[in-house]
Formats: structure tokens, sequence, C-alpha cells
């Protein structure tokens, strides 16, 4: 190969497997903006032969809908907060203080990191029916409320702070407390964005644990509503009207990712490498 | 805990400062604590527990009323062609899952670090995408395509093939289902590549080059070698999401046809879903003690980088 004919090649395979990958987004968006009957009459088509919102009016009209993007939104709300909050506590103690157990707390970091959610769930239900938040978006964000993943990015970012600024502080008579809001909050910017996303992702996109727990339209979250819609669309093929609502999932995190990518990244590599 | 044990007893000298911070430190950690202790010690133990009785969803309001049944769950569940089934489909998803994605992710991680200049993020940002994207919608759209009539069918009738119920058919769900855990997740391994190609030395590589090392020399005898941490890691990685693999399945074809894509976590689902509780939870511990295994390497590897 010479060196000119070599990145042509890369740079095609490239494109060709970048197409392929992001097929199915394409034909989301594209399926969503045709009418049910062009559809039909046309399964394969790549582009609309007609651009129409319709199947979004019919979906925001149709009973439930906003009830799941208000329950998904409320939900992510929710965790988000969670996560910034106690994470960054947890990402602090574990990365700058000196205590009895750190061992253990940190053991059960990597434990709730490691445990799969698919050996726990049936347990984890009969705690949330215990405490009565069966069907309830509480008993929905409770479980994800400090994610390890959010943890392990805070302690990553608080091991990074030089010992000799907490130690300046310590001398001048700052407690940790003080320490904690007045030092490590106003630099722990790019890792609380990290952990807003990462936790925005966890619970825009979790499936499994709402399918579980929401057990009326009511409680359902944007995926959920959106499988449970599906499922009533095989008997009738209503696909635009299940596409847009696909497209109203799929949005939110990919105009973030586009616009935010580097904290994407910084997410998954800290958590997967380190 | 080992270093307070021994300071107590013989008085040797410290090595490190008096823990100053306890009280303190387990205040900032009281929220992770509660939710750790509710929802990940309570069930693991109480998984274990379940998983020797024979509870029912009657039995969620007295769950202290159950009958022990030893392990008659487990005998059950290996003695069950269903569940030998999901264990064997769980296993296919791992044995074609992991190394094909592993070996696209790498491929691209290396085209990416070193093949090409211009629009690194770019592509990187679309081989990532699917990573990010919600499965419930594009679960909808693999069903659309596959379907009797659907794209994939189309295309191929365009070449003069009749296509196949590819969700349908026994034989053929199963790569269509494996077909959406790769493109979910290779991304993640192209950019941990990323990340570990990027520690391998320019310097090094040049040295190479002028010894008259070709590229697939220097790729065969430097890169690989280099890079081995990371691919442990990506292989670790990979082979705990494919052996929990639940979304693909349940999304695509529910298990289906006559159970050929059932994986144990749908397999332990659908026995929560039949109100066998006990069942179920003998079901995940199986398959938490497989993960468990593949963790304690993956901890081990986390350890030594750190």
């Amino acid at each position: 190969m010479t060196s000119r004919l070599r990145p042509a090649v890369l740079y095609t395979a490239l494109i060709v497997l970048a197409l392929v990958t992001i097929l199915p987004f394409i034909w989301v968006i594209s399926g969503s903006l045709r009418t049910t009957s062009d559809i039909q009459a046309n399964p394969g088509a790549w582009l609309p032969s007609e651009v129409t919102l319709d199947n979004f009016a019919r979906l925001f009209s149709r009973n439930g809908f906003s009830t799941f993007l208000g329950n998904s939104v409320i939900v992510a709300i929710v965790i988000v907060i969670g996560n910034i909050i106690a994470a960054s506590m947890a990402g602090f103690a574990l990365a700058k203080l000196e205590f009895r157990g750190k061992r253990v707390a940190f053991a059960a970091v990597l434990i709730a990191l490691m445990v799969p959610f698919s050996a726990t769930f049936v347990p984890q239900f009969v705690v949330t029916v215990q405490l009565g938040l069966v069907d309830t978006l509480a008993g929905i964000a409770l479980p994800s409320l400090v994610l390890p993943i959010s943890i392990f990015i805070m302690r990553q970012f608080a091991a990074s702070i030089p010992d000799e600024l907490l130690e300046a502080a310590r001398i001048d008579g700052a407690n940790e407390v003080r320490i904690f809001f007045q030092i490590f909050l106003p630099l722990a910017g790019p890792a609380v964005a990290t952990v807003t996303i990462m936790s925005f992702l966890a619970s825009w996109n979790n499936f499994i644990w709402p399918l579980i727990v929401a057990q009326s339209a009511d409680s359902y979250t944007l995926p959920v509503g959106l499988a449970a819609m599906s499922q009533a669309a095989q008997n009738v093929t209503d696909y635009g009207l299940v596409l847009a609502g696909a497209v109203i999932v799929m949005l939110p995190v990919l105009v973030l990712f586009l616009f935010l990518q580097r904290y994407f990244v910084q997410g998954i590599v800290s958590t997967g490498l380190k | 805990m080992a270093f307070a044990v021994q300071s107590n007893k013989t008085g040797a000298p410290r090595t490190r400062r008096r823990p100053a911070h306890t009280g303190i430190a387990w205040l900032f950690l009281a929220p992770f604590a509660v939710i750790f202790v509710v929802f990940s010690a309570i069930p693991i133990i109480s998984s274990l527990a379940i998983s020797v009785t024979d509870m029912r969803s009657a039995d969620l309001q007295t769950p202290f009323g159950v009958n022990f049944a030893g392990l008659e769950n487990y005998v059950a569940l290996l003695s069950d062609g269903n569940f030998v089934r999901a264990i064997l489909n769980t296993l296919l998803f791992v044995v074609v899952g992991v190394p094909v994605t592993m070996a696209v992710g790498f491929a691209l991680a290396l085209v990416l670090n070193s093949g090409i200049r211009r629009f690194r993020s770019v592509f990187r940002g679309l081989f990532y995408a699917p990573v990010v994207t919600n499965i419930v919608s594009v679960a909808l759209i693999w069903q659309y395509a596959f379907n009797q009539n659907g794209t994939v069918n189309e295309v191929l009738a365009n070449l003069g093939f009749a296509g196949p119920n590819w969700l349908g058919d026994e034989n053929l769900a199963m790569p269509v289902v494996i077909l959406l855990g790769i493109w979910r997740n290779f991304g993640t391994a192209m950019l941990l590549f990323l990340a570990g190609l990027q520690s391998v030395p320019e310097d090094v590589q040049e040295a190479a080059a002028l010894d008259g090392a070709g590229p697939w020399r220097r790729l065969w005898s430097m890169t690989i070698p280099l890079i081995m941490p990371t691919t442990l890691l990506v292989s670790v990685l990979l082979s705990v999401f494919f052996l929990q693999v639940f979304d693909e399945p349940y999304l695509l074809t529910n298990g289906g046809p006559l159970g050929s894509t059932e994986s144990m976590a749908l397999f332990t689902y659908h026995q929560f879903g039949f109100g066998n509780f006990g069942v179920s939870s003998a079901a995940s511990f199986i398959l938490l003690l497989i993960v468990a295994a593949v963790s304690a390497l993956q901890f081990r590897l986390l350890r030594s980088r750190s």
C-alpha cells in the first residue's frame, strides 16, 4: 500500500462502518416522520415520501405518554441530584480522610459495582414491597440514588487534589466539613459534570428495574411505557406512533452526547480503567 | 481493618497515622451506606435465603412465613431443560459476542489512534453513540428491520433472495439478538482500547520502525503485548455484560421462539413473573456465582493497576 492510498482506504472503511452503525438512528428518525400508510406501503424505504409531524401530535395527545415523560424527568432529576450530593461526599471521604473501616467502605463500593443486577432484583423487589414503595417513583429512583460509578468518579477526582492544599486549610483551623464545602466542592466542577451525565444516562435508560417496580401505567417511565406501547402496536402495527415515541426517548441523550462527548468518554474510561 | 488490630495489640511501630476522621468520614458515607445496606447487602444475603425456600409472590406480605426447601430449587433447576438451555444460550452469547465485540472495538481503536489524523472525535462519537442510546428505541427498529416484511428482507428481495422470518426462526433469532448485543457494546471496547493504545509510548514504536519492523510486525510483537492489561480488562468487562444479557432478548424475542434466545437473566425474570420467587432466586444465585468468578478476576486486575 502506498502511503497516499492507505488513508483513503481507511476513511472509506470508517465511513461505511459509521453509516452501518447509525443506520438504526436514521431509520427511527425517518420512520417517525412518515405517515402510517407510507410505512405500510414502503416498509423498506429510507426516506419519508412526505414529512409529517402527525405521529408526534398523536403521541402527545394520547393518554399516558406525557405521564411517562414526566415520570422519567422526575426520576432523572432526583437521581442526578442524589448522586451529585452523596457521591461527592463519599468520594471525598474515601480519597482524603483516614478512618476506621475505610477498606470495608471501599469494598462495599466495589461490591455494589460488580454484583449483577439480575442476581439481586428479586430480593430488591421484596425490600421495595416491604418499604411500601412498589409502583411509586420513589421505588424506581431509590436504588440508583448513589451509584457506585459516581463514587468512583468522585473518588478519583478527589485523589488528584494535592494533600498540601487540604493540610494548609487544616492548619488554619478548618474542619473537614468546611474543607469539603469550601475547597473540594469549588474545584469539583468537572467531576460533578461527569457524575451528572453518567447518572442521568443510567436513570434515563434504565429499563429492567422500572419494568419491575412500575406496575400501573401511572408510574411507567418512558422506556417502560414505550415497550408497552410497542407490544400493543404489534396488533395494530401503528409503527409511526411507536417510532415517534422512540425518538422522544433517544433524543435527550443523543443531544447531550453530541455536545458533551468528552464527559461521557471520561466517565467510561475512568470507571473502566481505574 | 488489619492495621488497627496490629497497632492495638502489640503497640508495634505504626506506619500510618491514627485514623483521625472516623466520625466525620462515616457521616459523609452515610447516604451510600444506607442505600448499600438496603439495596445491595440485604438483597445479596436474602437472595441466597429466598433461594432455599418455596417463596412465591403470594408470600410477599409475610416473607418470613415461607417453608424451608433446602436445595430443592437448585436440584429442580439443574434438571430443568429450559434452565440448562438458558445457561447454554448465555454461554453462546459470551463466546460469540465477546470476541467479535473486542475485535471490532480493537480494530477501530487502532485505526482511530494511528491510522487517521482528522475527524477522530467525530468517528469516535459515531461509534460510541449506540452505547448511550436507549435500548428500547433501538430494539423497536431492529424488530421492524428483521420482520418478515421488514427492511432487511426488502433489501434481500431486491437482490433476488427470499428472506426468512428472522426473529421467528429458532436458528436465526439468536444471531440477530447477539448482533444487537455487539452493536450496543463495541463502542465501549473501542473507547477502552483507545485509552490503552494512548499509553503505548510513541518513541518505542518509532525505534522499532527504525530497526525495520513493518506495521504488522509492530502490531503483533509490540502493540498487542503492551496493551495486554487493557485487553484482559475489556474481555472481563464484556464477559460480565454479556453474562447478564437481558434487554436484547427481552425486547426482540422475549426469549423465543421456543426458548432459543432465553438468557439466564431472562429466565430469572420469567420465573419471577410466574411468581416463583424461590426458583427465580436460585437461578439468579447460580448466575451470581458465575459472574462473581469472572468479577474476582476483574477485581484483581483493578487492584494490580492501582
